[in-house]
């Protein structure tokens, strides 16, 4: 199972202190958790994994993700100004039978948003990137090309962000 | 005075096809540096009618959003619609109907079938012929009139209901559909000969543009882009949803990855979906199309949902952060021909302009929908 070797790979990268225990995974995932992998049931939320981890983590786990020949679905962003922080989620799914969708998420501050941009690993990620800076003003570190793609070209607001006024 | 421009053997010239330009099937734009005849790079601009939907996600609550979804493909709307409901539905627990759920694999099958003849007239015109679109809009103005007649609208339906349908078919629509299944199969076998059997057609399109299955993974392709590269993947039958394991369908991969097998991708593509109409009709069971319990106000309870489809286009998700209250607190629509269009930039390089201009027909564009 797919799924197993992921959850696998993927835990290898939390030191074994941060692993939920069992009482936290019945939390709902709204608001502040602390970092770790989740499994989430299929049939309410639609995906099997779900890893919340440091930004400079994520390009581990992305070349975990690669290795295994995930495709990505998609990256957003989701703002949490209670925390002061912006959540950058990236979906990955697979052209396989055997089903394991994975959900990454990181959270940075929101006046200092930057992630490390996953270009390098995914050709496909550089429009998602862009309309994630457009919408939600995330920097993505190490982009070629991080310029307005869904908005005007010369927008200066983001406005997916909870604060923006039109 | 005017003396011709005389370029250096080594120099480029830029070339802006669109943003308003027949080939690019509307507001799509790609900026391509030419050596003569040949792509050196291109890059596409996008966002010219960029309507920020997921904006609007954010601010109407659950059944106000509904009609923004047939907004965004306007070719293939009813599939979009699926997919949110399917997903509300799984986030509220909200048990649908078999009969709804059998009519809306009808619906999206047949507008899947409509979606596809548009494509197969507006690709053959722009590879040079005209006829076809006659034909093809001919078959297509069948499935709209049947259903008009049942949703109320064209092109913009807004017809699935959290927990059913907005209201059931009548014994005409079911006659409509049954008579209409031999008709599209004796028009395909005349596609086959008119279309998929000419030389000329055949010789535009072998060989051109082949994309790698790595590059499809990549970019993230799917529907018969991926299809076309040997990749086995229709969400379909890799993540089963609605009542689709009870179909006996195929699914068509061809292995050469170009234009062509895109092609043959697609137009098998429509023999499946009649497929399953036809088996969806023979099975119809009775019942109510509207779930009897319902909560009046749509509240997902919080947390994280998200919610795949097969559309006429591809792989289209949604996902949905919900915070309990009437709206959604984020909602994110992932568009198939985003990142389909993706990969054109990189598979273009070092193609003659006309190639890339028939690999771009084969990429079955909605810009609507890739800028949302």
């Amino acid at each position: 199972m797919i799924c197993d070797k992921t959850r696998q790979a993927l835990a290898d990268l939390f030191p074994p202190t941060t692993e939920p225990e069992p009482g936290n995974e019945e939390k709902p995932s709204e608001g502040a958790r602390s970092n770790g992998l989740v499994e989430r049931d299929y049939r309410v939320h639609g995906y099997h994994l779900d890893a919340q981890l440091d930004p400079g983590q994520l390009l581990a786990a992305v070349t975990i993700l690669d290795e295994l020949a995930f495709f990505l679905e998609s990256i957003t962003g989701v703002d949490w100004p209670a925390t002061e922080e912006m959540e950058v989620v990236y979906d990955f799914s697979r052209y396989d039978f055997d089903l394991c969708r994975v959900v990454l998420r990181t959270r940075v501050n929101r006046n200092t948003p930057d992630v490390p941009t996953i270009t390098g690993i995914y050709a496909g990620a550089n429009w998602h990137e862009r309309e994630t800076h457009d919408f939600f003003g995330i920097h993505f570190v190490g982009h070629p090309h991080l310029i307005p793609l869904l908005l005007p070209e010369d927008a200066d607001f983001h406005p997916l962000r909870k604060d923006f006024q039109a | 005075m005017n003396s011709p421009i005389q370029l250096q053997p080594d120099e480029t010239f830029i070339l802006n096809v669109g943003p308003q330009h027949p080939a690019t099937h509307g507001v799509l734009r790609v900026k391509m540096e030419m050596s003569g005849e040949y792509i050196v790079s291109a890059e596409t601009v996008i966002g010219y009618i960029h309507r920020m939907h997921e904006k609007m996600g954010e601010i109407k609550t659950y059944p106000q959003f509904l009609m923004n979804l047939s907004r965004m493909d306007y070719l293939g709307a009813l599939g979009y619609s699926h997919g949110h409901v399917l997903l509300v539905e799984k986030a509220c627990a909200i048990e649908v109907p078999e009969r709804a759920e059998y009519l809306r694999v009808v619906m999206v099958e047949l507008n899947r079938i409509a979606s596809h003849l548009f494509w197969f007239g507006a690709f053959v015109m722009d590879l040079g012929g005209f006829t076809p679109l006659m034909y093809a809009l001919q078959d297509r103005e069948h499935i709209l009139d049947m259903l008009e007649a049942v949703t109320g609208s064209r092109l913009t339906y807004c017809y699935f209901r959290f927990g059913g349908l907005y209201n059931d078919v009548d014994d005409q629509f079911i006659t409509a559909a049954r008579t209409f299944i031999p008709r599209m199969r004796k028009s395909l076998k005349k596609y086959r000969r008119l279309v998929t059997d000419n030389v000329i057609f055949r010789k535009r399109l072998t060989g051109i543009a082949p994309l790698s299955p790595e590059m499809c993974r990549k970019y993230g392709a799917s529907s018969a882009v991926a299809r076309g590269s040997g990749i086995n993947f229709d969400v379909r039958r890799n993540e089963p949803y609605s009542v689709y394991p009870e179909f006996d369908f195929d699914v068509p991969v061809f292995h050469a990855g170009d234009s062509l097998a895109r092609y043959m991708v697609r137009m098998e593509e429509i023999e499946q979906s009649l497929r399953i109409v036809e088996q969806a009709l023979d099975k119809l069971p009775d019942g109510p199309v509207m779930a009897a319990k319902k909560p009046k106000l749509i509240k997902a309870p919080p947390g994280d949902y998200y919610q795949a489809v097969e559309t006429a286009r591809g792989s289209f998700g949604i996902r949905l952060v919900s915070d309990g209250g009437k709206t959604p607190y984020r909602l994110k629509l992932r568009s198939p021909t985003y990142s389909n269009m993706h990969l054109f930039d990189e598979a273009c390089q070092g193609m003659l302009i006309m190639d890339a201009l028939a690999f771009m027909g084969s990429l079955d564009l909605v810009i609507p929908e890739i800028d949302r």
